[in-house]
């Protein structure tokens, strides 16, 4: 088990989100966290990443309490990238990646070649070398997320937490990052775990899904397992059909959508 | 594109920061030069050298000696400080118009300076500097305080922003209060508030560089950790930095820097607001770059300032913080214009 949560309590003061939850991440595993607005996916992925610290119970590094690991040794094992990061006006593709190397520097050595080393090999892998120069205000949506996954590969982790990674960005892209993710993931033998809206993109890309519903873990296990038509109607109050995806063969999710059936439906009727 | 054709231009880059480095340098050092000779009465450049390298006793000698050079030094102190303060500001609040007074050093250092008047009687500058560092140190630490008490985990740009403005608010008003008093701390205030490098003497050099040099040290020191929180605190935890701690050097940095510079030559208006646009352009969001540039710049645009203000209303002269605040405001405002204020 590379990262567990034990019965944490997690909140923001006095508003409990999760309450007890517990939570294992296997070694070189890609686990997806799915779950409807306010479940605390992100909450529990904060906590995982020693960004929020629970109110009860623990976090578990490779089996060490993880509060108990200096934050800079955390830094160079376990990456998270929180969701809609912010970069200050101005920032290059080279400066946001260089960032990353952050934990491997002090401040008397700032800049080694093995810095330069993982800078040029995360632009190279996530394909963004030849904007290295660009300001990220000028990339699309796709380029400046992949640019963010490249401070986070620059980091050096083999653990990688990531926030909603295709928030705000249209399908193709949705796609672009994620196939990133699974070569990160297959090529790199990096652990992923990530929180995704899209359940057949998450569906297809994880190999585990863990569903939440108000701080609590519902189901978790491979996508087949999780993804049923009685889950979805239990954690997301949504009736859909679950059909095997046409191209990988994952479980994928057609909503019924009740009123809009009913009023095609009629509709369709009165044409025939 | 592979790691061999990367790292040239990763190099390139460096390159380039270190010749405007090096070209700002050369920058203070024409103001520097300007600073020692131009003036009501003007210095010959080698009267200059002579006064510097071996001294006869010469009237220009003692004007070099005694006058203008402390002034000079001065000056490249003070612009230096409120240049690094600015940039630190703009940077641990993201906003690009907070300057090194958000922190309520300037008003802490007026309270303290008219207070120490009125309340022991005293009357020799070096000891209203004493006291202006004081209530610099004391308005910081206070606005850092209330800062904190006010979100999780350490101040947020927000909570610092409204506790300073609070702190800075009720000490301008017990200020203005006291001076109504006493028509000396009156006076002294009056001087204080329009901001002057001139007759300070080398003493107060020496009284307020070692916490300008303590100050940048520190500013040094919390560059990289202010790169990784200006991508937002939670990549600045996720890459190991400590929040607090970066908050806490940061400050510190500040309140050693503008509250030092404060006290020395009063309300130096304008340069550690302008002073980080001026430099960004050239640094990028690099804060390793962007300190010492906006230190030189600032030192460069200080002086300059300056000296205008010595032959601008002959056979007077204009305070230095005048000049700035004229030089300064449309200047701010053009900016502004040309283009949209940067995001922090």
């Amino acid at each position: 088990m590379r990262l567990q949560a034990a019965a944490v309590k997690l909140g923001y003061g006095d508003n409990v989100i999760v309450d007890g939850l517990d939570l294992g991440i296997e070694a070189g595993t890609v686990t997806t966290i799915i779950g409807p607005n306010g479940c605390g996916k992100s909450t529990l992925l904060r906590a995982l990443g020693r960004l929020l610290k629970p109110q009860g119970g623990e976090v578990l590094l490779d089996g060490k309490r993880i509060d108990r690991i200096p934050t800079r040794e955390v830094a160079k094992i376990l990456g998270v990238l929180p969701q809609a990061p912010v970069a200050p006006e101005g920032l290059t593709v080279a400066d946001l990646v260089g960032r990353g190397r952050h934990p491997h520097q002090t401040w008397y050595r700032q800049w080694s070649s093995d810095d330069e080393g993982a800078v040029a090999a995360a632009l190279a892998m996530t394909g963004l070398a030849d904007l290295a120069e660009r300001p990220l205000d000028e990339l699309s949506g796709g380029q400046r997320q992949r640019a963010w996954i490249s401070m986070a590969l620059a980091q050096g982790t083999d653990l990688l937490l990531l926030d909603e990674p295709t928030t705000f960005l249209d399908l193709a892209h949705q796609v672009e990052v994620l196939e990133l993710v699974r070569h990160l993931h297959q090529e790199a033998g990096r652990t992923v775990v990530m929180v995704l809206h899209d359940l057949n993109l998450a569906a297809r890309y994880a190999d585990r899904l863990v569903a939440m519903r108000a701080g609590r873990v519902i189901a978790s296990g491979t996508p087949h397992e999780v993804l049923t038509e009685e889950l979805l109607r239990e954690v997301f109050e949504l009736d859909a059909k679950v059909i095997p995806d046409p191209v990988a063969g994952t479980p994928l999710v057609v909503p019924i959508g009740r009123p809009h059936h009913a009023h095609s439906a009629a509709s369709a009727s009165e044409i025939s | 594109m592979s790691a061999t054709t990367l790292a040239p231009r990763l190099h390139g880059i460096r390159h380039r920061r270190i010749t405007v480095l090096l070209a700002l340098l050369a920058a203070v050092v024409v103001a520097v030069v300007l600073s020692v000779t131009i003036g009501s009465k003007p210095v010959p450049l080698g009267d200059a050298w002579h006064a510097l390298t071996a001294p006869t006793g010469t009237e220009n000698d003692l004007v070099i000696r005694s006058l203008r050079l402390p002034r000079t030094v001065l000056g490249v102190l003070a612009g230096i400080a409120l240049g690094v303060a600015g940039a630190l500001m703009q940077g641990h609040t993201r906003n690009p118009l907070a300057d090194p007074g958000l922190l309520g050093v300037t008003q802490g250092a007026a309270f303290a300076m008219v207070s120490s008047i009125i309340l022991l009687g005293v009357s020799n500058l070096l000891v209203y500097i004493w006291f202006g560092l004081a209530g610099a140190l004391v308005a910081s630490v206070a606005v850092f305080a209330l800062g904190m008490a006010g979100g999780r985990g350490g101040p947020t740009p927000v909570t610092l922003a409204l506790a300073g403005t609070a702190v800075s608010a009720l000490l301008a008003a017990l200020t203005s209060a006291v001076v109504l008093l006493d028509e000396q701390a009156m006076d002294v205030f009056r001087f204080w508030q329009a901001g002057s490098i001139s007759a300070r003497g080398a003493d107060v050099v020496w009284q307020v560089a070692p916490f300008i040099l303590a100050g940048l040290v520190l500013a040094m020191v919390n560059a990289p950790g202010l790169n990784a929180l200006s991508l937002g605190e939670d990549v600045a935890r996720s890459l190991g930095q400590n929040i607090m701690w970066t908050r806490t050097i940061g400050v510190a940095a500040v309140t050693l820097l503008s509250g030092a510079a404060v006290a020395a030559c009063g309300s130096l208006a304008f340069i550690g607001l302008i002073v980080p646009h001026l430099a960004r352009p050239l640094s990028g969001p690099d804060h390793r770059w962007l300190l010492p540039y906006s230190g030189l710049i600032g030192a460069g645009l200080l002086l300059l300032a300056d000296v205008i203000g010595r032959v601008v209303a002959p056979p007077g002269e204009l305070e230095v913080g005048v000049v700035l605040a004229l030089m300064g405001a449309p200047f701010f405002v053009a900016l502004v214009r040309r283009r949209k204020p940067v995001r922090l």
